[in-house]
């Protein structure tokens, strides 16, 4: 069947430089000395460190808990001792630091236990904290969460499998198409499964014959249940961008600033749909990945590498010759020229490169941009290069958002075909970081003034507040004052006196000496007769002294007076 | 339950009367070109510009009492902004309001602090926790870097540290000046 396919805009023609290392068969890399894990797996999100200094841990252990939004799980890539949990450099452009567990490994590279998800015993919402948990992400380059690219699924009607690899010098996923289809294929299916497509397109560029084959191969063998196509795409860079592949096989146009999940179509890596079948069939967790050595090298190869394995710790294997002058750490249109060798490689790393001045020459001084178009022709993301060029570099952000720059997938291809030699992406680049700085910085400013305002709204509340109890304790007092008013009038009368505040005090004294008259002997029955005698006399002088009254007797007083029985019972 | 039920309404109508209260006891009297100031002032609350925040200040700055390179906060950028917004000459900032600082964030040393309350008085976003003869401490991502609570402090247990560039926050140079390095 000859299928049609589709046509994106742009691209270009790089060298391949795919012979290098294409013919290497996979081999594991030897184990480092020491393992660097970055909690943190791409700028993300970062997961939360569950493991301490001095701890053994697993081949496979999860030492990060998946945190946030975005978050996945990190794990343990071999057995061995927590030696330290700090700061490490990483493998980003700018070359800071992230926390990173640091294992040795104790050489028996002994797994956890392990147990393969039942898919057909749970649902869906399970399998995708399955794959959260076993730490899946896009093994494409960005590393994103699957998960979350699977969570939106439902009304998807294709499953887009990405094997064109089309940036030069890489090979990696076409070792992993040629030799392990077959797990592939099953990741594929899998995918499928949960997002409930129903077709399966896997798009390989056509330099790659024999993984076209292989893949063939491996669908006839599998048998799966819905329709299946391996399909060679034409070699273009790049045809494995999303969107692109996209568009060329399924001819759907997504338009600016939409994802392809809105148009019934989701795309995912070849390594991705490899490391979904390992976690899904094996409960495996993804601790490991293929890594491309190759550019100015002796023996280019293709390695599996246990994520956190140092850079420096894999140049050897591919003999850098001697006039290498860095290294890029992905391909050469999109990677970037690594600051510090000690950075480990992370899920999404694919690529390692050196590069030498005679493999990659140092661009020419830029001039200025005469306007010719042609980086508008090369576009694949149907943009204006040349105007994102200008509103970037004048700083004007808010125009270059107007002209879709972050439709912007930092191919290259502008830069590439530029006459005058701009490094346009970097500033794209600059742009793009600009714009987010900005957007934090707004939403700080946001937070601030509504937190502001609400202290002044408080302050203001504790201060009516204070009033109103204030204004509220007085009108108590005067409400009193009203009162006993009204029952004194008699104290009043006789003090002759007209001043209420008088008469309050006239009124407390004549209550205190009442009270303190009605205060009788406790606890007097049962007295011998001397000590009710004591009494007694006592309590005559007492009367004596309070107005010299005559003193009653000590029976009277403690039978008649509700007082007294109040008191004792 | 009917009691819980009771309470949990009670509590609603509560902050709904206080919502309600606030929103017309602060009501902003559409004055738009205060807003359209106030947006783009940085929101530090720092006082710096000489008003008490920044609303007061872009009052101050849409009633021409003020003038618009007041506040070092929102450095050279923002007076940019502002010229832009009124259509004035861009002018440098005033250097008796202060000089534009790195971003900081206020650090309080717990061993020292002695749980005074007087920082979290002078905050003015409620950026520091703590109480009474309790050690306090400051909410990172709520700090403007004011400065405002370093003065207040008895035993000068407050410093302002700069905030690190980590990988999230991390941008590209501009590419002219690396280019103009190497050519
Ligand atoms: S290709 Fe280069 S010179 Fe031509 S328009 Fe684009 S940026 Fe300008
Ligand atoms: S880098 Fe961006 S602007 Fe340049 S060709 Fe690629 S998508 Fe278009
Ligand atoms: S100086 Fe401080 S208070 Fe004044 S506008 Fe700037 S940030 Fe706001
Ligand atoms: S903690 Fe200090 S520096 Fe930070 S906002 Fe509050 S008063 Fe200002």
């Amino acid at each position: 069947m000859i299928r049609k396919l589709f046509k994106f805009h742009g691209g270009v023609h790089p060298e391949p430089h795919k012979s290098e290392s294409a013919t290497a068969a996979i081999r594991p890399a030897p184990m480092p000395s020491e393992l660097v894990v970055p909690l943190r797996q791409s700028t993300r999100a970062a997961a939360r460190c569950i493991v301490e200094v001095g701890q053994h841990v697993l081949k496979g252990q999860r030492i990060g808990e998946a945190e946030g939004k975005l978050g996945t799980a990190v794990h343990a890539p071999t057995s061995g001792e927590v030696i330290a949990i700090g700061d490490h450099p990483m493998a980003h452009p700018s070359g800071l630091t992230a926390p990173a567990v640091h294992i040795r490994p104790d050489g028996l590279d002994q797994w956890i236990d392990l147990t393969p998800f039942d898919y057909d015993a749970n649902d869906r919402i399970s399998m995708l904290a399955n794959l959260r948990d076993a730490g899946i992400v896009g093994m494409g380059g960005a590393a994103f969460p699957s998960h979350i690219k699977l969570g939106t699924g439902i009304g998807i009607e294709t499953l887009v499998i990405n094997g064109a690899e089309c940036e030069p010098w890489i090979t990696c996923d076409d070792r992993l198409m040629r030799e392990r289809g077959n797990a592939v294929i099953d990741g594929a299916a899998i995918l499928a499964e949960v997002i409930g497509a129903r077709r399966v397109l896997i798009g390989i560029e056509d330099n790659k014959p024999e993984a076209v084959e292989s893949m063939r191969k491996a669908v006839a063998e599998a048998r799966p249940a819905l329709p299946m196509d391996v399909i060679a795409v034409p070699s273009l860079y790049p045809a494995g961008g999303e969107k692109q592949l996209i568009r060329v096989l399924t001819g759907i146009e997504i338009p600016h600033g939409k994802l392809g999940g809105e148009f019934g179509v989701q795309c995912f890596n070849t390594g991705t749909a490899h490391a979904v079948h390992r976690a899904v069939r094996f409960g495996e967790p993804l601790v490991s990945r293929i890594v491309t050595l190759t550019g100015n090298a002796d023996t280019p190869g293709n390695y599996e590498v246990l994520v956190g394995t140092p850079i420096q710790h894999l140049l050897p294997l591919m003999g850098p010759r001697p006039d290498t002058d860095r290294f890029l750490l992905g391909g050469p249109m999109m990677g970037f020229a690594l600051t510090d060798l000690s950075v480990p490689i992370v899920k999404g790393s694919n690529c390692i490169i050196a590069a030498s001045p005679t493999l990659f020459p140092p661009p020419p001084a830029e001039l200025p941009c005469i306007r010719c178009g042609e980086c508008a022709r090369a576009c694949p993301a149907e943009l204006q290069p040349f105007e994102l060029y200008w509103f970037s570099r004048s700083r004007n952000f808010g125009k270059a958002q107007e002209y879709h720059l972050f439709d912007c997938i930092e191919c290259g291809c502008c830069s590439y075909v530029c006459p005058s030699h701009i490094p346009l992406v970097d500033y794209y680049r600059f742009a793009k970081s600009e714009i987010w700085a900005r957007e934090r910085e707004s939403a700080a400013a946001d937070q601030a003034r509504d937190r502001f305002e609400f202290r002044n709204y408080r302050q203001e509340r504790e201060k009516t507040e204070k009033a109103a109890k204030l204004a509220a304790k007085a009108a108590e007092t005067k409400a009193k004052l009203a009162e006993t008013e009204g029952v004194d009038n008699k104290v009043q009368v006789a003090d002759g006196s007209e001043d209420p505040k008088k008469a309050l005090i006239a009124a407390a004294l004549a209550r205190a000496k009442q009270q303190k008259a009605a205060i009788k002997p406790a606890n007097t029955d049962n007295l011998p007769p001397e000590a009710e005698a004591e009494i007694a006399e006592i309590e005559a002088r007492r009367q004596k002294a309070l107005g010299g009254s005559e003193p009653k007797p000590l029976g009277v007083l403690t039978t008649d007076n509700n007082g007294g029985e109040d008191k004792q019972s | 339950m009917l009691t819980a039920l009771l309470v949990m309404a009670g509590i609603a109508v509560v902050l709904g009367a206080a919502l309600g209260y606030a929103s017309i006891r602060f009501k902003v009297e559409g004055d738009p070109l205060v807003d359209k100031i106030d947006a783009i002032l940085p929101q530090t609350q720092c006082g710096q510009c000489g008003y008490p925040g920044c609303k007061p200040y872009a009052q101050a700055i849409a009633n021409g009492e003020a003038d618009i390179n007041q506040c070092p906060p929102g450095g050279e950028e923002g007076i940019r902004h502002l010229a832009d917004l009124l259509g004035r000459e861009f002018k440098p900032l005033s250097e008796e309001h202060g000089i534009e600082k790195p971003k900081s964030v206020a650090f309080i040393d717990e061993q020292t602090c002695i749980g005074c309350t007087l920082c979290i008085q002078a905050c003015p976003v409620d950026a520091i926790v703590g109480a009474a003869k309790q050690m306090h401490t400051v909410v990172e991502p709520l700090c403007t870097g004011c400065e405002l609570c370093l003065a207040p402090c008895p035993v000068d247990c407050i410093t302002m540290e700069p905030v690190v560039e980590t990988v999230e926050t991390w941008k590209w140079k501009y590419p002219v000046i690396e280019i103009r390095q190497t050519a």
